[in-house]
């Protein structure tokens, strides 16, 4: 089951697909992709390395009481970055409308809220997709 | 519509029958892992690359090990 190749293999291609939805994620705004792809994208980097080095190791390295606090932080800073356009005076979600600087089209740092949400959700949705599997397989050890 | 469009396509159905007609589920997760590659395919050629990235990153990673551990838990052939 703990195969020497399947623990090197994972050990080195996991930054790289780490990176890749990590880049996803912070270009949801000027490419294809956004905070949900991303978001999988990272959580199935840490499925990998659950099933090379096990529940445990995992366990060490992403705490579930830490997942659990991400995940609500996402929803929260979410909602908050939601309502900053009803408190100025414009609708849910305002972006422009709301006074959130724009900046120059195509940097990073552009189209004012969005960047903020699509970071909230692909965290949101990382820690929600590990926990799951977590889940998942902890179960199955006990029964 | 080329032909590759066709086959793709073609592929899509009879991928879309197996995993509804076979008996071994672990069988059918890995058909329905190939029916989402396929699918990934046909967004990208319908000009949604957005799609594509979600549909390759959900069908074909994730819900097939969420299946797997459903399977793990439950018996492999259907009754």
């Amino acid at each position: 089951m703990r195969n020497i190749i399947v623990r090197v293999i994972a050990r080195v291609i996991i930054p790289f697909i780490q990176l890749y939805g990590f880049y996803v994620v912070f270009h949801g705004h000027l490419s294809p992709g956004g905070g949900f792809a991303g978001g999988t994208i990272i959580a199935a980097s840490l499925i990998l390395y659950v099933l090379a080095f096990g529940l445990v190791a995992e366990e060490k390295r992403v705490p579930e009481r830490i997942a659990q606090i991400i995940e609500s932080l996402g929803a929260i800073v979410y909602v908050v970055i939601g309502l900053v356009g009803v408190l100025v005076g414009a609708q849910f979600l305002g972006n422009k409308i709301a006074g959130f600087p724009l900046g120059v089209p195509g940097r990073i740092l552009s189209s004012g809220s969005i960047l903020i949400l699509t970071i909230a959700i692909g965290f949101k949705v990382a820690s929600t997709m590990i926990t799951l599997f977590n889940h998942l397989i902890e179960d199955e050890k006990e029964g | 519509m080329t032909l590759m469009h066709f086959l793709l396509l073609l592929f899509l159905i009879i991928c879309a029958i197996v995993v509804g007609r076979t008996n071994d589920l672990i069988s059918a997760v890995i058909v329905f892992a190939a029916y989402s590659l396929i699918m990934a395919l046909l967004w990208q050629q319908l000009a949604s690359p957005d799609v594509a990235i979600t549909e390759a990153a959900i069908g074909a990673g994730v819900t097939t090990l969420l299946l797997f551990g459903a399977i793990s838990r439950t018996g492999r052939m259907e009754k």
